[in-house]
């Protein structure tokens, strides 16, 4: 790819463009919007184009900023910039459901997300499912009914079932199998999950 | 995944803007869930992505007068999830729960799903350079190809692998194509151009266009709408053959009916000779044998892929049964 695009044509940004802005950027980021990028001239008005932007997120209710580049998947700072390890790469391709969290409430493949996407949402890892030293429901069950055996791919079930079970309390089997289509166990333990889960929703609905 | 650099539009005319005036090349991420692989994979490369979740106006549901309209960025999930889609179109609304799986509905947008880019093995294979990536062979052809296209194919083999897209063509779905030249409608079914047209791309997008909406016309009386999806797994896969019909039935016979077909040809493929045969008369099982029959004249299958045939009749005899019943 063309590094330094000629500063003429207007669909480029110049690298010295942007070694400028950056200069200031760099020396004020704690007080200077957090605008890293520069913009790229168009007849219909400037529009913003980011090598690095520095974006925040509320990870487990509390805020995080930081600067990314765009190519950085929600899974990857989450687990190397934030410290949160609990979300697992396995597969990286969005096929094993391993790397689940909550984004704006919804179950996502983190690894299939670019975290300069995720700008301004809430983000709920495992780390944020137990209120303090009081488990989740959900991992209350799942330890009861034996609802993992090596527990890797525990977390990403974890989360898919805590959302699931908000939006259907009282769930059949089959809906049960077909909310977690999205997570793959290699060991296998399909059975007991659903019995976790199925147990997990009489805990949250008091039966 | 190698750098790139992000634009964050805000309007369609700052996107659209943007795709003419860029001279290099642009790629549209709506819900990135296919895109990241094909970034990550090096199947594509992008030194400029433009991101289409901040453009405003591009997603949501909205009824209209004569119809429903669908924003290109309108996440699968609300699809899913839409009264007015569970209501008067079931056929869209059993496509969108059956693709993918929650997380990657929750996060992929029609218009994403409208315009992804097919599964073939050899087109995935980041060390392949087949016809659909400028070179000059299709390896399906003569290798391996159970699960490429029986009609259509020609240089390159692929399937089209959307579920909407046939759900939608069957409905009489229109699509709003925008451009700093104004938006642009068309038939969905011409949205889609075959290999022999242009084998790298999969639609009619030229630079500068991309997908806006789709529009799909209010429910006839009487109307019926299915669609069947058979895969080998029970969930999370893509269709070896998904039949969509749509039809008005009076008197135990389809006065209008289409019928569209996915995993069979590399665009959703209409199958007007079997609607010619399933039109006016007493729907029955030897019926829908006749219409496959008929349609099949134009298959040309290869050599592990001829299986789809009979797919092809499955899907049909269960998706017309269920429309006549």
């Amino acid at each position: 790819m063309e590094k330094n695009p000629d500063k003429k044509h207007p669909g480029g940004v110049s690298r010295r463009d942007f070694i400028k802005g950056m200069g200031t950027g760099a020396l004020g980021t704690a007080v200077l919007p957090p605008l890293l990028g520069q913009t790229i001239a168009t007849r219909k008005g400037r529009v913003p184009v980011y090598d690095k932007k520095t974006i925040t997120l509320t990870v487990n209710g509390k805020k995080a900023s930081l600067t990314v580049e765009p190519n950085e998947t929600l899974l990857d700072v989450l687990r190397d910039r934030l410290d949160l390890a609990g979300t697992k790469k396995i597969c990286d391709r969005g096929e094993c459901g391993g790397c689940t969290v909550l984004l704006d409430r919804a179950p996502v493949y983190a690894c299939m997300y670019l975290a300069i996407r995720a700008d301004g949402k809430a983000v709920k890892t495992v780390e944020g499912l137990a209120e303090g030293e009081k488990l989740h429901p959900v991992q209350e069950a799942f330890i009861e009914k034996d609802g993992y055996q090596c527990g890797f791919c525990t977390p990403g079930f974890l989360m898919t079932t805590s959302a699931f079970l908000e939006k259907n309390p009282a769930p059949s089997l089959d809906e049960i199998k077909q909310a977690l289509s999205g997570n793959l166990c290699r060991c296998g333990n399909y059975a007991k999950i659903y019995g976790a889960v199925d147990a997990a929703a009489r805990k949250m609905r008091g039966a | 995944m190698r750098e790139f650099k992000i634009a964050q539009p805000r309007t369609a005319d700052e996107l659209a803007a943007l795709l003419a005036e860029t001279k290099e090349p642009v790629a549209m991420m709506a819900g990135g869930t296919d895109l990241i692989d094909e970034l990550k994979s090096g199947v594509a490369t992008a030194g400029l992505v433009a991101d289409l979740q901040a453009v405003a106006g591009l997603a949501g549901i909205v009824p209209e007068k004569e119809g429903l309209r669908i924003g290109a960025m309108t996440k699968v999930v609300d699809l899913d999830e839409d009264a007015a889609v569970a209501r008067n179109y079931p056929s869209l609304r059993q496509a969108a729960r059956s693709l993918a799986t929650p997380q990657l509905r929750n996060v992929g947008t029609v218009g994403g799903n409208l315009c992804q880019r097919p599964r073939c093995w050899y087109y995935r294979d980041p060390q392949v350079v087949c016809r659909k990536k400028g070179g000059f062979n299709c390896y399906a052809f003569q290798g391996r190809n159970k699960y490429h296209a029986i009609f259509g194919g020609s240089g390159c083999f692929i399937v089209y692998p959307s579920d909407l897209a046939p759900a939608l063509i069957s409905l009489g779905a229109k699509a709003t194509i925008g451009s700093v030249k104004g938006d642009k409608v068309v038939p969905l079914e011409q949205f889609y151009a075959l290999p022999e047209i242009d084998g790298r791309r999969e639609n009619i997008l030229d630079k500068g266009q991309f997908l806006k909406s789709v529009w799909v016309p209010a429910p006839k009386a009487g109307q019926k709408a299915v669609y069947v999806k058979l895969k080998e797994r029970g969930t999370w896969d893509f269709a070896l053959v998904s039949a969509a019909v749509t039809g008005v039935v009076q008197g135990g016979v389809f006065a209008e009916i289409s019928v569209v077909m996915g995993g069979v040809a590399p665009i959703p493929w209409r199958l007007r000779k079997a609607e010619d045969v399933l039109r006016g008369k007493p729907v029955s099982e030897a019926l829908v044998r006749q219409a496959v029959d008929e349609a099949l004249k134009d298959a040309s299958p290869l050599r592990e892929n001829g299986y789809k045939a009979d797919l092809a009749f499955a899907a049909l005899k269960e998706a017309v049964l269920a429309a006549a019943a």
